[in-house]
């Protein structure tokens, strides 16, 4: 019998344990399916992760590795090689492994951090023949960074997450020719940097509001075919191009992997994709709670990491004092330009002094204001310079305006008159 | 010297092999590609119609019924994903109420069993995401789902297993006749034989003329599908068909026996006899058809699009008769050609025995076959594979929970799987909504290091689809 | 004068730098801004993750960084170091993998535990 066991190891998972542990839990159990700690962290071997948790630029298998740190100073214990196949409301836990086969753990509690996955070609319906060389940028960064592989070496890259970004300097400083970076959005979804360290320094064009409209090559890409689209995203006729390629690599988009969480029979936001969580990250069952990307998509691991301690407390908080009334608890809604928040729900007396809530906007904004309101009148307003979709934004409630409120909170935006 | 050599390995050559084989025959299948069901196969609806469909009296009619009723039996013998769901031909009009009037008819003509004619409201009590416009239905109960690709796997594994051989990456080039028989050259060797049996799907026509002036010509036709994640896979329980028009039975909604929905096809004209490409306004095409008889598809949902070639002839009918003496022609193999296979396989063995080849059955014929489905097992049964063999406690396929222990039960069937994709049609892994981005490293490592090849030379799926196309740091040899 | 984005912050100015007039910075819109386009004109320095190849390890490829960023211009000559590097787990982290990078004084070191196995 655990008092918690947290599936996955990666950065949400880490985090979760320690702060579970740090809080008092003795009996923890980390369930990882790869045969290390750290889970997608171990690819992403660029620099940029922990300017706001270490004040320092990490990469990822050093960010990883601080966690990794304090979790072996603890008493968790780490189950490698290990799938969890089913997660029951009592707790119960299904898990498979080579070294332990098959075997049902029983925990107190139960935190979700399964991370996310990358959007297909299947999912975008990319038209054309189904070649070898059309593959994730994430499957590109395993092949390249674990296994010392080069999955092509005249490249065209669609999306501009940051995935996609980073694999177009990678790919290069490995000796592929990356011939651009496609966008179908009037704007790149990565980070500004990565536009500037990854596409602009090394001479590779970014073309916004284009897509791929055709791949072309029966075993093995040789070409695709990208197009300008309108303002509804369809292609253009007469804009086509052709780049001759052997390798068309897909970053568009993540999806939060919840299929234990819909097993579960955990309530879903199909905003998030990811469970509806409470102010503690707590799902519609109690003493279950999901962080990190399994929640919803985070840019910035550092987010991941104290959305997790915030989970892991609760977790803590759970099992210790076993299952309170729900009471009662305010909806958050995403209200004018606003794509989701997280968290869905809050009990405002359940929350300490203040609350942080993330949310994406669905458009980029230029001078603007981030108001909360509550039956139609505005509480506060956060004002921003500029706000964009591929930018997770982050505003904190003051208990007392959760107190407040009545019946529910709504996020939206307000543009200032150009 | 064979006594028959069959010419291609898709559905109705792996059944006529199959038919074959529990005869003490030496029976070879050549095949073109490095897998098996990888023409017309590997892409299609993946359904055994009930056979209300062809006009009665053709081979179409007669051997789809027949067929489908064998299909049943084959895939419990064999361990193949088949599921009786039923099909539904739906009717918006009064004038397509006719239509499935004339399709009861025909279907009992054909002798279809258990057909009926279904009004709105009992079709939607049935079918409850059934479009509001739909008047009524043509309920055919026999109709079933089934993994095309691994009915045919199953059939050619079987045949080998009673003794017939399978030689991958042989086309056919040149036949010629011999005393007694044919000499083929292959790109595999020259292979002699005493009968050939034609099954080479789109390609009939050309081996057909390397022995015969011409008799017939295929032309083929394609069609589009989507995909759809499990989420969508409980859309609807039966197969969905709107009325056939000249062309086809049209846009259709089914379940498949993975769990998915599959939403398809349209019908066009292809590039060439390879050409499965799709294209943005077949896809369209197809989602806006679909739409009309279940408008809560949901295409978003969408993992895999696909297009698929069908080897209809421009003949009517299935063409199943003598090409020369010595060599039968199963070509023009269009729908229902995945539910008539074994009935083919059935006839042609028949038109062989009246040629003269002498069939005295095996007494040993093994007529079963099992895999591992560690997904399906119940927990106390995964715990016990695993005791037995550890590989099968290393999941290596998220999406579908395919494990270590089934790819490699995989490579030591009677014939394993060359590439990723042949890994993905023998145990599932890759099928899933990630579509092979996590496990897809995965089995190529275990592919490597099985078959002892470097990773650089793991093919996708066909030759030349290789996937990685180099090392970095200049590879391992380097230093 | 040469146009280029600031990635200080997210807002994303685009600078145009003068390099004719000491580098005077326009476009900016706070201090940090004009400092950013000042040295990425002067000096571009930009820190090099990569691999080398690892024998014994988990995986045959080790993950390494530049110890400080290094100029822009040497990126290429440097990836090419790295080509001639074996490493034999186990590798600790911050373990030197080439101690001066074309005599920048700055080293290659490894960014993972890579223990034997």
């Amino acid at each position: 019998m655990y008092d918690l066991i947290v599936i996955g190891g990666g950065p949400a998972g880490l985090a979760a344990a320690n702060a579970a542990w740090e809080k008092g839990l003795r009996r923890i159990l980390i369930v990882e399916r790869d045969r290390e700690l750290g889970g997608i962290l171990n690819q992403c071997i660029h620099n940029g992760f922990g300017l706001h948790r270490f004040r320092a630029e990490l990469t990822g298998p050093e960010y990883a590795a601080r966690f990794i740190r304090m979790l072996e100073k603890t008493g968790v214990e780490v189950a490698l090689d290990t799938m969890a196949l089913e997660v029951t409301p009592e707790y119960e836990v299904h898990l498979v492994s080579r070294a332990e086969g098959y075997r049902v753990v029983q925990a107190k509690a139960v935190i979700l951090a399964m991370g996310c996955r990358e959007r297909t070609r299947g999912a975008i319906a990319i038209p054309g023949t189904r070649p070898a060389g059309v593959l994730t940028a994430g499957a590109a960064q395993r092949y390249v960074n674990l296994e010392g592989y080069l999955p092509g070496k005249r490249v065209v890259i669609l999306g501009s997450g940051d995935i996609g970004l980073i694999m177009a300097r990678r790919m290069t400083l490995e000796g592929a020719k990356v011939l651009c970076c496609v966008e179908v959005l009037p704007y790149s979804g990565g980070l500004k940097r990565n536009i500037a360290q990854c596409l602009e320094d090394y001479g590779i064009p970014l073309y916004l509001s284009h897509t791929v409209t055709q791949i072309h090559g029966r075993e093995r890409v040789e070409g695709v075919t990208v197009a300008q689209v309108d303002a509804s995203r369809r292609p253009i006729p007469g804009t086509e191009r052709d780049f001759a390629c052997d390798t068309l690599l897909l970053s568009v988009g993540l999806i939060p992997e919840n299929e234990l969480t819909r097993q579960a029979g955990i309530e879903i936001d199909p905003r998030t994709n990811g469970a509806v969580v409470y102010e503690n990250m707590e799902t519609s069952i109690p003493g279950i709670f999901a962080c990190g990307n399994v929640a919803h998509v985070h840019d910035l691991v550092d987010f991941v990491s104290a959305e997790s301690e915030r989970a892991g407390c609760a977790a803590a908080e759970f099992v210790r004092e076993g299952e309170r009334a729900r009471g009662d608890f305010l909806e958050l809604k995403a209200g004018e330009g606003v794509s989701y928040t997280v968290p869905q729900r809050v009990r405002p007396q359940r929350v300490d002094s203040a609350m942080e809530v993330f949310f994406r906007v669905r458009r980029v904004y230029g001078k603007s204001r981030i108001a909360v309101s509550s039956g139609g009148t505005v509480l506060r307003t956060f004002p921003r310079e500029r706000l964009a979709p591929g930018e997770m934004e982050k505003i904190s409630l003051a208990k007392s305006l959760l107190e407040g409120a009545q019946g529910e909170i709504c996020i939206g935006i307000e543009e200032d008159a150009q | 010297m064979y006594d028959v050599a069959i010419v291609g390995c898709g559905v109705v050559g792996a059944a006529a092999a199959y038919a074959l084989s529990r005869y003490q025959l030496k029976v070879v299948v050549l095949e073109k590609e490095n897998d098996v069901a990888q023409g017309c196969t590997k892409a299609n609806s993946a359904i055994l119609h009930a056979g209300y469909d062809p006009r009665p009296g053709t081979l179409l009619a007669r051997l789809n019924v027949e067929g489908v009723r064998l299909a049943k039996e084959i895939c419990r013998k064999l361990d193949v994903p088949y599921r009786e769901c039923g099909s539904f031909v739906v009717a918006f009009s009064e004038e397509e109420m006719e239509i499935l009037r004339e399709l009861l008819v025909r279907g009992r003509e054909n002798g279809v069993p258990d057909l009926r004619l279904l009004g709105g409201a009992q079709a939607r009590a049935l079918e409850p995401n059934l479009s509001e416009a739909v008047v009524g239905a043509l309920y055919a109960p026999t109709a079933a789902i089934v993994s095309p690709w691994e009915y045919c796997l199953a059939m050619a594994e079987t045949a080998v297993r009673n003794g017939a051989e399978v030689r991958l990456e042989c086309g056919v080039r040149a036949i010629q006749r011999r005393e007694g028989g044919f000499l083929l050259d292959t790109e595999g060797g020259s292979v002699e034989a005493r009968y050939i049996l034609n099954a080479a799907g789109a390609h009939a026509d050309e081996i057909h003329n390397l022995v015969a002036p011409p008799t017939f010509e295929i032309r083929p036709d394609r069609g589009e599908y989507y995909l759809l994640d499990k989420s969508e896979g409980n859309r609807v329980r039966h197969v969905i068909f709107q009325c056939p028009t000249k062309v086809g039975k049209g846009t259709l909604v089914a379940p498949t026996v993975h769990g998915n929905l599959i939403v398809g096809p349209n019908n066009e004209l292809p590039q060439d006899r390879e050409d499965v490409a799709t294209t943005a306004e077949g896809l369209e095409y197809v989602a806006r058809t679909a739409k009309l008889s279940v408008p809560s598809v949901d295409l978003r949902q969408s993992i895999r699009n696909f297009s698929g070639i069908r080897a209809a002839s421009d003949r009517e009918d299935f063409i199943i008769e003598q090409a020369a003496p010595g060599m039968i022609d199963l070509a023009g193999i269009k729908s229902p050609g995945l539910s008539a296979a074994p009935a083919i396989a059935n006839m042609a063995v028949d038109l062989l025995r009246k040629a003269g080849l002498e069939l005295c059955e095996k007494p040993n014929f093994v007529d079963t076959r099992t895999r591992v489905r560690f997904r399906e097992l119940p927990p106390e049964q995964k715990a016990e594979v695993i005791r037995a063999n550890p590989a099968y406690g290393r999941v290596i396929c998220r999406c579908e929970t395919v494990t270590e222990g089934e790819i490699l039960d995989a490579l030591h069937t009677p014939i394993p799987p060359r590439s990723v994709d042949g890994v993905k049609r023998r145990c599932g892994a890759g099928m899933g909504r990630c579509q092979g981005g996590f496990c897809g490293p995965r089995v190529v490592e275990i592919l490597s290091r099985e078959l002892g090849m470097p990773a650089t030379e793991i093919l996708q799926d066909k030759a030349g689809s290789r996937i990685l196309l180099a090392e970095t740091k200049g590879g391992s040899a380097h230093v | 004068m040469t146009e280029i984005t600031c990635i200080v912050c997210p807002k994303g100015c685009r600078l145009v730098v003068d390099e004719e007039n000491d580098y005077a910075v326009t476009g900016n819109s706070c201090p940090r801004g004009a400092e950013y386009g000042r040295a990425e004109r002067k000096n571009p320095v930009r820190t090099l993750t990569s691999t080398v190849r690892l024998r014994g390890g988990l995986y045959p490829r080790c993950p390494v960084r530049t110890e400080a960023p290094i100029p822009k211009a040497l990126i290429f000559e440097a990836m090419r170091l790295l080509e001639a590097v074996e490493l034999e787990a186990p590798v600790r982290e911050g373990q030197a993998v080439i101690e001066d990078i074309l005599g920048t004084g700055t080293r290659f070191v490894a960014t993972k535990d890579m223990p034997k196995c």
